[in-house]
């Protein structure tokens, strides 16, 4: 637990950067569109659909997006920037429409009166219209409020640090605690400055000097204290400071506390961990040189980037291959395979494994048409699948979706007779159950592999030389275990990382 | 002072004032009556170009105020709202002052002023403070006649200031308004459906009947001479409930 708070005022600061800024641009967006549309009402509907379709896209979605988005515009497409847009654009609608609602469902009776005493069209609005909408406009900005600082948490896969990390990592790692933090962090900040914008209506109407200026002093610091650590924090960025991504699950935060362990040990530089990184997200961050090395899987790139049919080819063959794709299209260098594989595989019980005397898939074969097999989300989707059905002439009873975590306690429970894994997935140790031999290649080889951008390989031999220390040192058993100590027994991925560098020195080599 | 020449308002097919043509002197009090619709507020709201006429015009001073800026113009002439329109966000206080603001008076000046105008509609200085909302009706219309009075305009347009008072406040405000009257010298439209209303302060009475002016003269002219039925029947009216109440009153003495 005390590690997990000493982390909280970096998430925290961050977190509050991204909502008071998104929310400032939102409502100096949507404030002066609401004065506008309620005058010319005939952009009243064009406008309010706009945003309302912007706020069906379910939120995770739309920060996605923003990634390629961005890059498509040739910007920073990782970190605070995707974050702090998309919040903004989530911001817009509660702000516009309670403008919009605020100011056309005025008493037309005080309007009339306003221009009976001499008032011109912009007194009208800043002297009558305005005060008189403010509760509703008010109203609107609670709205953005609670649901920015909720949204910002979804930051973390597009590489913008916020509270979120806690619940990523906590959500991968099985770390309730961490989970518990974030959730209740976010909570607490929430009912905060929702609270600051109620009293801010408060000190508006009741129209007393004193409270204003306290809420208005607290907002002004809120804002100071992230403009400032913000500013700091872009200069901090400095030119030799190594970053480290790590994509969303358990293997990948202690690989990327492993590499940064010794890349600060080995060289000295300062290392800077970016983890919960989306999937396709990685690659395009280590391209446009927002992170400077990760771990990826060779069969990733074979398939998804570089497009190639994954049946029948083989595990050397693919590295080599991807290794010089990387080199000539990208610049990006691998520097080599950790050791082990983690690859789509399928596996069931070992009991069940030994009676039917199943040891290879084609062993499977004559048995699928009784057996049932559980695939997690994307697997029946991905051309693994399709290649392994075809291959073989694969055909089960039945096919069956499910949360990975459910579908590795039904597999166990004997619920469901095969399931798809990650061959280094520490539960295929812990629940006793067996890799199932995929004798005719049909998925292709997923070697974990340490990529390095661009700019570390042209500046920082020393640091690409430390990584290469780590290439071969870590086989499939041991990430198993590694990954079995997160998940199972609760331990940090940064301590079970400090642990195998302690076993492993760099003088060893 | 004022001349309104042809003034028409129509929407659509429908013509709400129609050719209406009058004058009122320096000094003088013009009532407006008529049924729910006939057009008065409609008339009124022409005058400081709430609302602007479909044809004709209106003169003030011999001056088209079609021609002035329209800010100006409202800023000089008070109104009074059928609906009285104190902003609910400001003080009483500041209710009374909005004009001066506009105008741009500092505010201690203004704050004389406004205690100046609270004794003149008879209420306390201590009432500047409080919010609209936690006045009664009586006490915001007299801060609305107030409102309209602050910058001291020559004239002034009431759209029916009394309407939704109990008979007794009613009465009182009458007697306030003529004596403020007096007191500033005034020129005023005043528009009223109520009869005795119409007699006890105006000079003249203009009678409308849907959108048009079918008469106007003295009190006087007009219950001696009017000029059709619809005038003689209005002006009966308050013989009429007389003679009720006088038969209700005999029929219990018996
Ligand atoms: N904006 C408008 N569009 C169409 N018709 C209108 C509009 N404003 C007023 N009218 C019509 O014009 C006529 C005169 O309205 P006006 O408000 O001048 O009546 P009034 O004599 O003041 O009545 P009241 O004693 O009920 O206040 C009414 O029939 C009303 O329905
Ligand atoms: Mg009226």
């Amino acid at each position: 637990m005390s590690e997990q708070l000493a982390l909280l005022p970096a998430y925290l600061t961050a977190h509050l950067q991204l909502t008071l800024f998104a929310l400032l641009a939102g409502s100096a967006f949507s404030i002066p569109a609401g004065i506008v549309i309620a005058r010319a009402r005939r952009l009243e509907r064009p406008v309010l659909a706009v945003a309302s379709v912007i706020q069906t896209i379910p939120s995770l979605a739309l920060l996605a997006i923003m990634v390629p988005a961005l890059a498509a515009l040739g910007m920073r497409s990782i970190g605070f920037l995707p974050a702090f847009i998309g919040l903004t654009l989530y911001s817009v609608l509660p702000i516009l429409r309670n403008t919009v609602t605020g100011l056309s469902g005025l008493d037309p009776a005080m309007i009339e009166a306003a221009r009976g005493v001499g008032m011109t069209r912009n007194q009208q609005l800043w002297r009558v219209e305005i005060p008189l909408a403010m509760p509703v406009i008010l109203a609107g900005l609670r709205t953005s409020t609670v649901w920015t600082v909720g949204i910002a948490t979804l930051s973390t896969p597009v590489g913008a640090t916020s509270l979120g990390n806690y619940i990523f990592a906590g959500l991968q790692t099985r770390n309730l605690n961490a989970v518990l933090v974030g959730c209740i962090a976010s909570a607490v900040l929430a009912l905060v400055l929702d609270g600051l914008v109620r009293a801010l209506g408060g000190a508006l109407l009741s129209r007393r000097r004193a409270p204003l200026i306290a809420v208005l002093a607290s907002l002004a610091m809120l804002y100071a204290y992230s403009g400032v650590t913000f500013v700091r924090g872009l200069r901090g960025a400095s030119a030799d400071r190594v970053v480290v991504g790590a994509k969303t699950f358990t293997e990948q935060y202690i690989l990327s506390d492993i590499m940064a362990g010794r890349i600060g040990a080995a060289t000295g530089a300062s290392v800077e961990v970016v983890s919960s990184l989306g999937s396709t997200v990685a690659f395009d961050a280590l391209l446009s040189g927002e992170i400077d090395v990760y771990v990826e899987y060779s069969g990733t790139i074979w398939a998804t980037i570089m497009k190639r049919a994954s049946a029948g080819v083989d595990r050397a063959g693919v590295l080599e291959e991807v290794g010089r794709f990387l080199a000539d299209e990208h610049g990006v260098e691998l520097v080599g395979g950790l050791g082990f594989e983690n690859a789509y595989a399928l596996a069931m019980t070992r009991r069940q494994a030994e009676s039917l005397r199943v040891g290879r898939i084609s062993d499977l074969v004559p048995h699928a048409p009784r057996l049932s097999i559980g695939g997690d989300y994307e697997f029946f989707d991905r051309a693994e699948w399709a290649s392994v059905r075809d291959s073989y002439g694969l055909a089960f009873a039945e096919k069956r979706t499910m949360d990975p975590s459910l579908m590795y306690q039904a597999v166990a429970s004997n619920q469901i007779d095969v399931i798809s894994a990650f061959s280094t997935d520490g539960r295929i140790v812990a629940l006793d159950l067996v890799v199932i031999e995929d004798d005719r290649r049909a998925i292709p080889p997923y070697d974990a592999v340490i990529l390095v951008g661009p700019r570390l390989r042209r500046e920082r031999p020393d640091v690409v030389a430390a990584l290469k220390t780590l290439t071969g040192t870590i086989g499939a058993d041991q990430m198993r275990r590694m990954n079995l100590a997160v998940d199972q027994d609760g331990a940090t991925p940064a301590a079970v990382a400090q642990e195998f560098l302690r076993s492993r020195p760099i003088s060893e080599r | 002072m004022i001349e309104t020449q042809g003034l028409t308002k129509q929407y659509g097919q429908s013509t709400v004032v129609d050719h209406l043509s009058l004058s009122v002197a320096e000094g003088e009090l013009l009532v407006l009556l008529g049924a729910s619709g006939s057009g008065k507020t409609t008339t009124l709201k022409m005058v400081n170009r709430l609302i602007e006429p479909t044809s004709g015009r209106v003169l003030i001073d011999g001056e088209d105020a079609g021609t002035l800026d329209p800010h100006e113009l409202r800023r000089k002439i008070g109104y009074v709202f059928q609906r009285i329109g104190l902003f609910p966000h400001m003080t009483v206080g500041e209710n009374v002052a909005v004009t001066l603001t506009l105008l741009g008076w500092d505010s201690t000046r203004a704050a004389a002023r406004v205690a100046e105008l609270l004794e003149l509609v008879e209420l306390d200085a201590s009432f500047a403070h409080r919010q609209p909302s936690e006045l009664s009706g009586g006490q915001q219309q007299r801060i609305g006649v107030a409102r309209a009075l602050a910058a001291s305009p020559r004239l002034m347009l009431l759209d029916e200031p009394f309407g939704a008072l109990d008979p007794l406040t009613r009465d009182r405000l009458q007697q306030s308004f003529l004596r403020i009257r007096r007191q500033l010298k005034l020129t005023a439209i005043f528009v009223t459906h109520d009869m005795v209303e119409a007699l006890v302060i105006g000079d003249r009475i203009g009678v409308m009947h849907d959108g048009r002016l079918v008469q106007i003269g003295t009190p006087a002219e007009l219950l001696q001479f009017p000029a059709d039925d619809y005038v003689r029947q209005l002006m009966n009216t308050p013989k009429r409930q007389a003679a009720l109440v006088d038969g209700f009153l005999e029929a219990r003495a018996k």
